[in-house]
């Protein structure tokens, strides 16, 4: 068990708590480096993906998880995201330009839907977002001459002032755009969570009259929830443009909506790790599927939704079992560990000691 | 002029009239308590004063702000905090994080600084931890600054609730029913901190409260509320002793 001596509230403020903690991260991040020359290209493909996941994750994690504003319209931000970056660069624009303007697009536009979102709570800001994702297979045929439509478009090789990254040939290459991307968009986060903005997140989730009530404006960091979370997804959806070599009207559906937000609840709400945790189970799920099914000796048999019916379970299980999801039971996890063997059963249990009926009275 | 003038509000909820053309004026450096029944319109007052609602006529001054002119998240910074009678923490924050929303009011810095944790954003961060720091001492909350409020007993939230108003620097602090729920100590403990509030702090309270042995031996006066409107107005003694109160609270014939 480590034990903190904190000698100035720097301790609290800074990245990292400790030594130990940093020096983690900095060997996480030197494994992350690394990865290109210990594994073949296959699974580096399947890295990136997770990390593209978790870009993408942790966007929607700022708005549900930290904000508590549940979205099921992300997809549509993630085709935004893709769109802007591949229309700006048909354009001309380059690529050092069009990506980071495709999440500042997407976050913009994001700001603007939360306006006729602001007043809708919880299930019905899901119906409502939902909405979004099934419109935009729409918007996205009827913009034909800019989306392409049902063909789609096909994103050219990347090209950073002459140094080209190829997706399918060099996937080292386009593994170090992802984990870059990543890596800025987990600082972001985490210096969100450490500045006053953060902790209104937080305020706006957990309490919204009291949090009026400190100064805090709700529709105007309901509305920055929803921009930030916008435009790091749309950033994720520009890398799923890459990745998938080909974008259409069928790219983002709303399946894709839901596959997010169930990621970021199985993973654990309110975490970066969560969205890390989760983006993992989804990346890896067919794969695993396709294993599982193997043992059972119909690997040849096509089941029709299977993946998703699965994903499902996991989630209710989850959702039963353990609501803080894989990140909480990691923390639990550890927590064991280090306090073995003086752990108490029910050292987790939260105490629930009054109601909230008749809020305000 | 005193620092609130609350003048003839009336407020409906359909049929009942939850405040009922009620006018008192708090003044700079007292204790004042709003005492009554239940369903008396007690919390509804403190809720007006943070625009949660608007009422259908009358007028609410503070400091020399009509509060009427502004939406509820402009309240705070004119230097007014609360509590809510059925505490309203941030559950899934920790203590600390409670308290540091409550100097939100003081935030400087912008989106763009906070995302990039500017050497300006961390200079903030230092001076509201140390504001924080000051209550954390006051209340003495030192062994729960990092623990979840959802894991907290009753009596200790109801102090973060405390410490989350006063951490905002207020010049105006509401206390709705600050010491239900709590044991003796506790509210023992409670009627130093409120003396402090005063004395040391030079913050204005306004509360709510239904023990009258706290009441009397804290607060300069009282204000009487039966069905929305002022029954008695005086010291806590006047009061008590005013037969209108005594029927109000024991029923008629009882005075
Ligand atoms: N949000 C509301 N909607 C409808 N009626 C309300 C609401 N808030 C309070 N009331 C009614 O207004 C009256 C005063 O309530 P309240 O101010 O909570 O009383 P107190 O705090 O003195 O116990 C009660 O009759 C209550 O039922
Ligand atoms: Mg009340």
């Amino acid at each position: 068990m480590r034990i903190h001596f904190k000698t100035t509230y720097n301790h609290d403020i800074r990245l990292f708590a400790d030594r130990t903690t940093f020096l983690k991260y900095a060997a996480l991040l030197v494994f992350a480096v690394a990865l290109p020359f210990l594994i073949g290209d296959f699974y580096l493909g399947e890295a990136t993906n997770v990390l593209i996941w978790a870009i993408a994750g942790l966007g929607l994690m700022l708005l549900t998880g930290q904000t508590g504003q549940v979205s099921l319209g992300h997809a549509a931000f993630l085709a935004l995201g893709a769109y802007s970056n591949l229309i700006l660069l048909d354009k001309g624009v380059p690529f050092i330009i069009s990506f980071p303007l495709a999440g500042i697009i997407t976050g913009v536009v994001g700001t603007i839907i939360a306006i006729p979102a602001l007043r809708l709570h919880g299930i019905y800001l899901a119906i409502a977002t939902m909405a979004i994702s099934i419109l935009a297979d729409d918007i996205i045929v009827l913009t034909e001459r800019w989306t392409g439509g049902v063909v789609g478009m096909f994103p050219p090789t990347i090209d950073i002032f002459g140094f080209e990254i190829e997706r399918w040939t060099q996937p080292d290459r386009f593994y170090y755009l992802v984990l870059f991307t990543a890596v800025v968009c987990t600082l972001i986060y985490r210096n969100l969570l450490r500045s006053p903005l953060g902790r209104a997140f937080a305020a706006v989730r957990d309490s919204e009259v009291s949090a009026a009530a400190m100064g805090v404006h709700i529709a105007r960091t309901k509305m920055t929830a929803f921009g930030i979370s916008c435009a790091i997804t749309g950033l994720g959806g520009a890398l799923m443009g890459y990745y998938s070599g080909m974008v259409n009207n069928e790219t983002f559906t709303i399946v894709i909506s839901i596959q997010l937000l169930m990621m970021i609840v199985i993973g654990g709400l309110g975490s970066i790790h969560g969205a890390f945790f989760g983006a993992f189970v989804v990346a890896f799920l067919p794969q695993g599927l396709s294993i599982a099914k193997g043992w059972f000796g119909t690997s040849s048999v096509a089941i029709p939704g299977l993946e998703f019916g699965v994903f499902g379970m996991i989630l209710v299980l989850f959702i039963l079992f353990e609501p803080d999801g894989i990140y909480g039971r990691w923390v639990k996890t550890r927590i064991w560990f280090e306090l073995f063997p003086f752990a108490r059963k029910d050292m987790f249990k939260r105490q629930k000691s009054y109601l909230k009926t008749e809020r305000l009275r | 002029m005193s620092l609130l003038e609350i003048k003839n509000i009336t407020l409906k909820f359909g049929g009942v009239t939850a405040v009922d053309n009620l006018s008192f004026s708090v003044e700079e450096g007292e204790v004042y308590a709003i005492v009554g029944p239940n369903g008396a319109g007690k919390s509804t007052v403190f809720n007006l004063i943070s625009r949660f609602y608007d009422p259908v006529s009358g007028s609410i001054e503070f400091d020399g702000h009509n509060l009427l002119d502004h939406p509820p998240e402009r309240i705070a910074d004119f230097g007014i905090a609360r509590t809510f009678q059925n505490i309203e923490l941030f559950d899934n924050a920790s203590v600390l994080q409670n308290l540091l929303v409550g100097r939100h009011r003081h935030r400087n810095t912008n989106m763009i600084q906070e995302i990039l944790f500017t050497p300006k954003v961390r200079r903030e961060e230092i001076a509201h931890r140390e504001a924080v720091e000051e209550v954390i001492d006051f209340l003495d909350l030192q062994p729960y600054r990092d623990k979840l409020i959802a894991g907290l007993p009753y009596g200790i939230r109801k102090v973060v609730e405390l410490a989350r108003a006063l951490a905002s620097g207020p010049k105006l602090l509401l206390l709705d029913e600050p010491a239900s729920g709590l044991s003796v100590e506790e509210t023992q403990d409670l009627r130093w901190w409120i003396d402090d509030i005063r004395k040391q702090m030079g913050i204005t309270v306004l509360m709510v409260e239904h023990d009258m042995g706290l009441v009397s031996s804290v607060c300069d006066r009282v204000l009487a509320l039966a069905d929305g409107a002022k029954l008695a107005e005086g010291t806590p003694a006047e009061v008590q002793a005013n037969p209108a109160v005594i029927e109000a609270y024991l029923g008629v014939g009882a005075a």
